[in-house]
């Protein structure tokens, strides 16, 4: 067979094994050094809730998506050119993710008697009863090999076993040109100090594997992805989640107080008080509650004396937070919640990527309680969207909700690093000293935030609480009082809009059709706009960032356009939410609530059927 | 700077039924803080006024200092995150039996475990006031109130149990009506770092009226009460002739002179003791068997949580090479594209 080098622009490899074989660690390895390398990555982990499900079940199998390219890459992709399948459940969960012109590697260790029937498999012949067998197959016995590769190693069986992930990685490594040295890097980095004897052991592992490879004819054609052309400058991998917590820091920075997070652990938000706890250095306080209550409670507090607070969590824990969210939305205290969605309700599946708490977000308090929200749109975005955030809670004096998901914050991209510089400000309407009693209510004209006046300062003295007060602090349930009260806080809220930027639309101004679309599905709804754009197709993409207020021209965009489609991954909670605020336009939409992102695919056709 | 109680009082209206135990707790905190000020050297605009939900949790708004009256069990929660967002700060909780032991009960119990530096004034008086008569954990088992009306059939939480259980460093009890006691508690609260629980037993004129009174009324209160003193022989009775002694694993009352028994034998009392065994025996004695126990019954030095968070800030801060967020930005694995 002869062997070609193809030079290609994208490539998509899903890595999928038993949850303990070590799949996320291997996709994270590839992109990081395709990342390194200067392609254009996406990436998206798709594991299960289990930390060790049951053993070669298709409900313990564990996959990780990487998009590698030399152009744009905007997506993690919808099917994969690579499928990696460790165990026959992998191969059986994740077969319908690969293209019909799909590389598959198979570990056949583990493809016995028993192991493809615990897959659910009905006969003995997987490839057959996938309707697959016409792919290019690559058998290769990868749990031998690796015990051949380690059995000098000194190490037991079963830590010999653990290291096929690294073999595995080898073979890739391999078949798209993939420098070792990135990788080598990373396990000096991991094992110098615990167990320095795992250094060699991996490279030896990863370097076989590698060789392997590139001896059987069975790799018909390997792949370069050329780095992309991307923008001069420092570049770095980053996922939401860390991007999420250094916004916040940069926040914290920006405005000179310390950071205070009050957080209980919650997947997949927990990666967020886990990266804040490492950064102590930078002024960081992080708090790790008795429970969700505890850690939206402790913010609050840290709040009312100086700090500027923030509490991380996932749908339940939105949940419990939500009176805690009334309290710091009456008082008027500075407080950034995020909220990294899940698929639920309840606990629902807990790994999955949903939009599903929109409605919980605008709506979901006791009383007159709107709340700001913005959302984030891609993994590094999610740095300016919590900087942003935590800049507006202070700065106007109120709680505000930053939206991530799941499939955000697990997922990462290449980053262009920013700086510090091209940051704004942000100051917060402190106050150090008052002529006569102090009041707590009393609000700034323009943005009808009140000042923030922190426990020991003399002659501030007041009380707040979640009762109804007057201006001057004072407990009221006066009708009238109670009725401006709820009008100036919802006001406060409303005038935000002048302060944010406005919406921006992708592709013409006017036309056929507006996409819109809010959150983590801006990488997805913008690959098929361009698609559109590529077959000059009239349809434009209006992203939303800022969901509460919307900024002030979305009215003006949409009267532009003959037709408005909204896709969300839920039920329709944004759309119901336009057709309550702008309810002069007809709004069609796209929604799926399957645990999963959108398939580029499924965009296009729904917007075909209505062009 | 000297302060008097006056300096402490709001301009607000009290708005506690008369009669009700809290308007004592009241006064004796605004007489402790002035004392508090003059031996801690503290100014007036370091305290902070922390509550819940419940008759007792409207106190902040009776001190003029600074205040936040919360929602319904999260006070110690609120509490936490002002102490350690400001460790200056000097931060008292008004609670309740329902707002600390029930709803708020998990804050409450890793407050201190945690040994954050607050203090904890528990008004309990057995009952929910503010919703007009519902049975409480700390009811007495049969108690007939609203939701009780055959009476309730389940066991009451002891507080100090679960002080002591949670690792607590302090925990005294009292009377509402023992304003001198309640001063001398408070003033030791205050200087205690870490958390500080005093379980308050005050009367509900209204729901529960008379809840403590076969201990609290004049005519017994001697006898049915003892007021414990570090380093002081365990003493009580009109008399002064009654005294607790150690028999096997159990505490005992004796009557001095009786049966060879005189002062010499008897427990003295050690604050400071870091093993529970007899604060616990002490905070469960329960009339008619025992007197009752108030004063400070534990005070104990441990590392507070607040103290150890800004010791690791500063000892992170001091080894780290990262020293804004420019540098965090431009750490670990990065590439250049030119």
């Amino acid at each position: 067979m002869q062997h070609k080098v193809i030079d290609t622009q994208d490539v998509v490899i899903r890595f999928a094994g038993d949850s303990g074989d070590g799949m996320q660690l291997t996709g994270t390895l590839f992109a990081d050094a395709s990342a390194l390398y200067g392609n254009e990555i996406s990436t998206f982990p798709d594991y299960p809730a289990e930390i060790r499900a049951p053993h070669g079940t298709v409900s313990g199998v564990s996959g990780f998506q990487v998009h590698v390219g030399s152009e744009e890459i905007n997506t993690p992709g919808d099917f994969c050119d690579v499928l990696v399948a460790m165990n026959p459940a992998a191969l059986r969960a994740n077969a319908k993710w690969a293209k019909a012109t799909a590389t598959i590697i198979v570990d056949t260790d583990t493809f016995d008697e028993a192991n493809i029937e615990r897959a659910g498999f009905k006969t003995q012949d997987p490839f057959a009863e996938l309707k697959i067998e016409d792919r290019n197959i690559i058998l290769s016995p990868i749990t031998t090999l690796t015990k051949e590769s380690l059995k000098d190693s000194g190490l037991d069986i079963k830590a010999i076993v653990r290291c096929k992930n690294m073999f595995t990685l080898g073979m890739c490594f391999f078949m798209f040109n993939r420098p070792l040295e990135y990788t080598h890097a990373y396990l000096e980095k991991k094992f110098r100090k615990k167990n320095p004897q795992m250094i060699e052991t991996n490279k030896k592992v990863l370097f076989d594997g590698y060789n392997y490879a590139s001896n059987i004819h069975a790799i018909a054609n390997t792949y370069t992805i050329q780095p992309a052309h991307q923008e001069k400058g420092t570049y770095r991998n980053i996922s939401g989640n860390q991007a999420t917590a250094w916004g916040l820091i940069a926040a914290s920075e920006k405005s000179g107080l310390p950071l205070f997070c009050g957080s209980y652990p919650i997947t997949p938000a927990t990666a967020i008080l886990e990266e804040l706890a490492i950064h102590k250095n930078l002024n960081v306080k992080t708090l790790q509650a008795e429970d969700e209550i505890a850690g939206i409670c402790t913010a609050i507090g840290a709040a009312y004396a100086g700090n500027f607070a923030v509490t991380t969590t996932s749908g339940p824990g939105l949940s419990l937070k939500s009176e805690a969210m009334g309290l710091a939305m009456i008082t008027e205290l500075p407080l950034v919640i995020v909220d990294v969605q899940r698929s639920g309700p309840s606990t629902g599946i807990p790994t999955k990527t949903e939009q599903t708490d929109l409605n919980q977000a605008l709506y979901g308090r006791n009383g007159e309680c709107p709340i700001a929200i913005i959302a984030a749109h891609s993994p590094s975005h999610c740095f300016d969207a919590a900087f942003y955030a935590g800049k507006y809670a202070m700065e106007h004096m109120m709680p505000v909700i930053l939206l991530s998901e799941g499939f955000l914050g697990n997922g990462s991209e290449p980053w262009k690093i920013p700086s510090m510089k091209d940051y704004p400000a942000i100051k917060p309407p402190v106050i150090d000293s008052c002529e006569g009693p102090y009041k707590p209510y009393q609000r700034d004209p323009e943005t009808l935030a009140r000042s923030w006046a922190w426990p020991g300062k003399a002659g501030l003295e007041h009380r707040i609480g979640g009762l109804e007060k007057n201006t001057e602090g004072v407990i009221s349930s006066d009708p009238l009082n109670h009725e401006k009260m709820c009008a100036e806080r919802a006001e406060k809220i409303a005038r935000l809009a002048n302060y944010i930027p406005e919406q921006e639309v992708i592709g013409a101004k006017e036309g056929e059709v507006l996409i819109v679309g809010w959150g983590g599905t801006f990488g997805h709804l913008y690959t098929a706009v361009k698609e559109f754009h590529a077959e000059g197709k009239s349809v434009s993409l209006a992203h939303f960032d800022y969901i509460n207020p919307l900024p002030k021209n979305t009215d003006e965009i949409f009267s532009h356009f003959k037709k408005i489609i909204v896709c969300e991954l839920n039920s329709g909670h944004f759309v119901n939410y336009l057709r309550a605020k702008l309810p002069q336009y007809d709004y069609l939409q796209y929604n799926k609530v399957q645990g999963q992102p959108f398939i580029v695919k499924e965009i296009v056709d729904a917007v075909n059927n209505i062009l | 700077m000297t302060y008097t109680a006056q300096d402490f009082k709001s301009n607000q209206e009290v708005r506690w039924c008369p009669g009700c135990g809290d308007h004592a707790v009241l006064a004796s905190l605004q007489r402790a803080l002035p004392e508090v000020c003059e031996a801690l050297g503290y100014t007036k605009e370091r305290f902070v006024l922390v509550s819940g939900i419940g008759c007792s949790s409207r106190l902040p708004y009776y001190m003029n200092t600074f205040g936040f009256h919360s929602i319904h069990g999260r006070a110690t929660a609120i509490s936490t995150g002002i102490k350690v967002a400001n460790p200056t700060l000097t931060v008292w909780q008004a609670t309740g039996d329902g707002d600390a032991l029930a709803i708020g009960g998990n804050h409450f119990i890793h407050a201190i475990r945690r040994n954050i530096d607050i203090n904890i004034i528990l008004f309990n008086n057995q009952i929910y006031g503010l919703t007009k008569g519902q049975y409480s954990p700390t009811s007495k088992l049969g108690a007939i109130t609203k939701t009780s009306p055959y009476g309730t059939v389940e066991h009451p939480f002891t507080p100090g149990a679960l002080v002591l259980g949670s690792r607590g460093t302090f925990f005294a009890r009292s009377l509402d009506s023992e304003l001198k006691l309640n001063q001398e508690i408070f003033v030791a609260a205050a200087k205690h770092d870490g958390t500080a629980v005093t379980e308050m037993l005050v009367n509900c004129v209204i729901f529960n009226d008379g809840a403590h009174a076969t201990i609290s009324d004049r005519e017994y209160r001697a006898d049915r009460t003892i007021v414990l003193r570090h380093g002081e022989p365990m003493i009580f009775g009109k008399e002064r002739d009654k005294g607790l002694i150690l028999d096997g694993q159990k505490l005992k009352v004796v009557k001095i002179g009786e049966n060879g028994i005189t002062e010499k034998d008897l427990l003295v009392h050690d604050a400071r003791c870091q093993e529970t065994g007899i604060h616990s025996l002490l905070i469960e004695m329960k009339y008619p068997d025992y007197p009752v126990a108030l004063g400070i019954i534990r005070d104990v030095k441990d590392m507070t949580y607040d103290d150890n968070v800004r010791d690791q800030l500063l000892e992170v801060k001091a080894k780290s090479t990262i020293t804004c967020m420019d540098e965090l930005l431009h750490s670990g694995a990065t590439w250049e594209v030119k």
